[in-house]
């Protein structure tokens, strides 16, 4: 967003220890906003677009340099999350252009929903996109979501027009989206793009359950139990077809 | 050459004692990874079985065994073993395994108590010859004492001074016994002593030539212990084997006579390593075989004990002894110190399980080889049981041959020792300043009378002035009580043969230490950011603290807070270095509590930061627990901007991470644990005690001690059985800061 003319974002929080999201050991940016409504999600309290503190490209750069030794010396970096990070994509490629400058390592985990010049600009500055389908039916996507599918898929062709670096991720929520037959195609589909070189698999937990209750809003997912280890492997075998390294996180 | 020197490189060190040099002119760097280790021999299997069942023992019972009667020197107890066909390495401190000396030299009373605290009593004789006809190091130091000590100590605003025990934190070369034999040592001490004869001898020579005397007696009493074990080490070591027991022989003669609270090893590693390369070269000795000495050897350092009272365990808890051995680092010439033998000993903690001692601590540099880094943070995401420290930092202010004493002071091997100061409470000398030099528990005037602040809300520049009045008084009155006790330490219970197995002129530190950093730290932060409102007592007493606001806490790497932290170090050190010392000691400060920081808090009232009467202090130089809000990097961060030249008796750090937190992987935990090391000695972190566990396991353990006992955990600057801390000090560990995301 603009204020001032001068652009800003907003910022639901700070880690510096961030070892899940990405190579190495990364700053991870948890930036404020999302236009998906996940019944899974685990930050709701990132949706709302106008909470957050607010910080100048500028500022969020120097927290970002205290951290350089740490990124360095493990191959990490910096990782935009949310929340939809894309949502402030003009915030996002103006510090991604930053550390592109000072040699520090951009990634950006995105649901890739959201199109546009801004988003365009980011990707410039972007080493890996940890791309989120939360699944390849479009039907089932909808309704875990509350958006279409289509401009996820968009946006793969284009990562892969460009080359760039691209992890999928893909939770795996029991009566939800264990729907195999998708999944097998999601994975002949994944070997298509190239430039996809890992599929992380992640089992559904509730650990964010308690911070929907908070913003007084109503959890589906409470009776839904953590896949179960067979299941998890099964899907794991599926998605090892398409040929690349995928890795399980339950 | 000696003809026990076949194949070595000459060097300064055939002719003078010169350790380093042989070191320099003969080691094998090694930059490979740890597929080379063996897993242990069967006897080392069921010689490390035997001790646990041993140590199960002692665990239930508090102690195993202890001594009445005699007390320990070196020559007192005749030889032990556990069984003498499987010990490739021997000698035990008293006649049995596990069993505890007596060392009144230090204080009878502590004696007397700490044996009726595990149902033993002194012998009658033992206590009328040490209460009326030998005097301790304890009655010198009380004699001397004067009334602002006495308080000062009482209400806590110093403690755990070695007043009543040994001071420890001085390492004996005790790889000169091994390279050199003790004749060659004895020579080199009477060839000394003759230059003492001077035409006008004054105190300080009549006192070295006294010293020089006892150590002379002390190596051929060391001879003669070794001998009642079957070896002759008056020679130099052949091989292998030899050398790591006479090198034990020598350490072994230290903590025979002393029982200072920190009986370190040094840095012996790398030094055997060449006898290994050489064995091995020449097909004496297998691989199996060097991780079999290896492996007895840390058997040996693993069951090193001494007697010590509940208050003793109160602040220094879990039975620690600090055989610290130093691991690895660089050399002053680029070569890395890493060596085949800096692996086998760490292996050991694979092959005998994890364990708390010896204390192995990593000299970390960006610089070590690659697969050494890999190992060492496997091991720790194994074990728990490593800590490690800058090289980097230390090497340009030491040198390429120190080790580290105790938690975190490094000294010059043979070159330097330190006289041990414990630490001042900060947290409580800043509610002197607030009460105008009044105990805020008590009332008592115990610090200097000035004027309190009068006002209902704390003014930063106002407490930062009295805060500096209090610290002039304190700095003055900690150092002189230093200067009593280590007079009467030296008078009384001189370290004859670990003094023996130094450089005859030695550099002395005067190492003070500093309780309660990030409290003052977060306190001070309170008052400039927020706003502190003071809640008094009826005797107008501030005893309490309402903080409205928020305030940046220490942990965060926020420069408004941290900066507080450097200048209280500064400004403390730099009133220290004020103060006329014994023997011309060169001051130093340490940031670091060992678990003492949960007698500290008791003894504390309330503080500006919001920290409640009683409650524990952070550990070190630890941020308080819960308040480091941005993840464990930018706590590391914080901590790592302490600036070491005015804290050169080091900067303790514990850090605690759940195994997830460190990545999905093994490969990535590894490379991640790696990267933070980096990253934090990168930045000019100074040490850093590694955790890796699930905060449930602890919680088991506690209910289940039966299930867990080799489960190591380290704590400020040393690591303990988990299961042999106190309920409290076990909750303390488990409330700390896990990082978790």
């Amino acid at each position: 967003m603009m204020k001032d003319n001068k652009i800003i974002g907003r910022i639901h929080s700070l880690e510096s220890c961030g070892t899940v999201d990405g190579p190495g050991i990364r700053f991870v940016v948890f930036m404020q906003g999302c236009v998906l409504r996940c019944r899974y999600c685990h930050n709701p309290d990132t949706w709302e677009i106008n909470k957050g503190k607010e910080y100048t490209p500028q500022e969020l750069m120097a927290e970002i340099r205290k951290y350089k030794s740490y990124m360095k010396f493990s191959g990490g970096g910096v990782t935009f999350t949310g929340g939809e990070p894309l949502v402030q994509a003009d915030f996002v490629a103006e510090v991604s252009k930053m550390c592109k400058e000072e040699g520090i390592s951009v990634a950006i985990d995105t649901s890739g929903f959201i199109w546009n010049s801004a988003v365009q600009r980011a990707l410039d500055y972007t080493d890996i996109i940890l791309l989120d389908i939360k699944n390849f039916d479009p039907m089932v996507y909808k309704e875990v979501a509350g958006v279409p599918l289509d401009p996820t898929l968009r946006l793969m062709d284009y990562l892969r027009e460009k080359d760039i670096n691209t992890w999928i991720r893909y939770v795996l929520v029991p009566n939800l989206t264990d729907n195999l037959e998708s999944i097998e195609e999601l994975s002949k589909y994944l070997a298509e793009y190239s430039n996809v070189s890992k599929i992380e698999l992640l089992g559904f937990h509730k650990m964010g359950e308690y911070k929907w209750e908070e913003l007084g809003l109503e959890y589906t997912l409470s009776d839904t139990k953590e896949p179960a280890k067979e299941m998890l492997i099964q899907v794991k075998e599926i998605f090892d077809r398409s040929g690349k390294n995928v890795s399980l996180n339950s | 050459m000696r003809q026990e020197w076949y194949d070595f490189n000459p060097g300064s060190w055939t002719t003078d004692i010169d350790v380093r040099n042989f070191i320099q002119t003969n080691y094998t760097p090694y930059e490979g990874d740890d597929r080379f280790l063996t897993g242990p021999t069967g006897r080392t299997t069921e010689l490390w079985n035997e001790v646990l069942k041993l140590m199960k023992i002692e665990t239930e019972k508090g102690i195993l065994d202890a001594e009445t009667k005699k007390p320990s020197t070196i020559t007192t107890f005749g030889p032990g073993y556990i069984d003498k066909e499987k010990e490739v390495i021997v000698g035990f401190q008293t006649d049995k395994p596990l069993k505890r000396g007596i060392m009144p030299n230090g204080g009878v009373r502590v004696v007397q108590k700490a044996l009726e605290a595990y149902g033993y009593e002194l012998d009658k004789t033992t206590e009328e010859i040490y209460t009326n006809n030998r005097k301790t190091h304890n009655d010198g130091v009380f004699d001397a004492y004067t009334e602002a000590m006495r308080k000062a100590r009482h209400t806590g605003i110093i403690t755990g001074l070695p007043d009543a025990y040994g001071r420890g934190r001085i390492i004996g070369d005790y790889r000169r016994v091994a390279l050199y034999g003790v004749d060659y040592l004895i020579e080199e001490r009477k060839e000394q002593k003759k230059l003492l004869e001077i035409p006008v001898l004054q105190s300080p020579d009549i006192r070295l030539r006294e010293e020089l005397s006892e150590q002379i007696k002390a190596l051929n009493q060391l001879k003669e212990m070794a001998g009642s074990y079957g070896f002759d080490i008056s020679q130099p070591a052949k091989n292998a084997v030899e050398a790591t027991q006479w090198t034990y022989f020598g350490y072994l003669g230290a903590i025979k006579e002393q029982d200072g609270a920190a009986m370190s090893l040094g840095r012996v590693s790398t030094f055997l390593d060449i006898y290994f390369e050489r064995d091995i070269k020449n097909g004496n000795l297998t691989e199996e075989e060097a991780q079999e000495i290896m492996d007895q050897f840390v058997m040996k350092l693993r069951m090193v004990r001494f007697l010590r009272t509940p208050s003793y365990n109160d602040l220094f808890s879990g039975d620690p002894t600090w055989v610290t051995e130093s691991i690895g680092g660089m050399g002053l010439d680029g070569r890395t110190l890493v060596t085949k033998s800096s692996f086998r000993i760490l292996h050991t903690l694979y092959n005998l399980g994890p364990a708390p001692e010896p204390n192995l601590t990593v000299l970390w540099s960006n610089q070590l080889p690659e697969e050494f880094k890999k190992f060492c943070a496997k091991v720790s995401i194994d074990t728990s049981s490593i800590q490690y420290e800058s090289d980097d930092i230390m090497r340009d202010v030491w040198g390429d041959d120190y080790g580290i004493a105790c938690c975190v002071s490094a000294m010059r091997i043979g070159k330097q020792m330190q006289f041990f100061g414990a630490r001042a409470n900060l947290a409580k000398a800043l509610l002197y300043a607030i009460n105008g030099g009044k105990d805020e528990k008590t009332g008592e005037q115990v610090g200097p009378l000035f004027a309190p602040v009068t006002g209902d809300y704390l003014e930063y520049d106002d407490v930062i002035s009295k805060f500096d009045q209090t610290l002039d008084w304190l700095s003055e009155l900690y150092i002189n009580t230093l200067n009593i006790i280590h007079y009467m330490h030296d008078k009384y219970n001189y370290e004859r043969l670990q003094m023996a197995l130094h450089d005859i002129s030695i550099l002395r530190t005067e190492a003070c230490g500093i309780a309660g950093l990030s409290v003052v730290a977060d306190s001070l932060s309170a008052i400039k950011y927020a706003k502190v409102k003071i809640i008094r007592n009826e005797a107008g007493l501030a005893v309490d603290y309402e903080i409205e606001g928020d305030y940046p806490a220490f942990g965060n790497n926020d420069d408004r807070v941290d900066n507080i932290a450097i200048e209280i170090v500064e400004r403390f050190m730099n009133k220290l270095r004020k103060v006329k010392t014994y023997r011309k000691a060169k001051q130093t400060l340490s940031i670091l509590t060992i678990t003492s920081n949960v007698v500290y808090g008791k003894k504390t009232g309330s503080t500006p930061d919001g920290r409640k009467a009683g409650e524990p202090f952070a550990p070190g130089a630890n941020p308080m627990h819960g308040r480091d809000k941005n993840g464990a990097v930018a706590s590391m961060a914080s901590v790592a901007k302490l600036p070491y030249k005015h804290a050169e008796d080091g900067i303790s750090y514990t850090f605690s991470i759940v195994p997830k937190a460190l990545g999905k992987s093994m490969e990535e935990r590894v490379n991640n644990l790696a990267g933070l090391l980096d990253g934090y000695f990168c930045d000019n972190g100074h040490h850093i005690n590694v955790n890796v566990f699930d905060r449930e396991t602890l919680l088991d353990a506690m209910d289940h001690p039966e299930k867990y006992p080799q489960l190591t955990i380290r704590v400020s600057g040393y690591a303990v059985n988990f299961v042999k801390l106190n309920r409290e000090q076990q909750l303390d560990v488990i409330h700390r800061t896990f990082h978790e995301r």
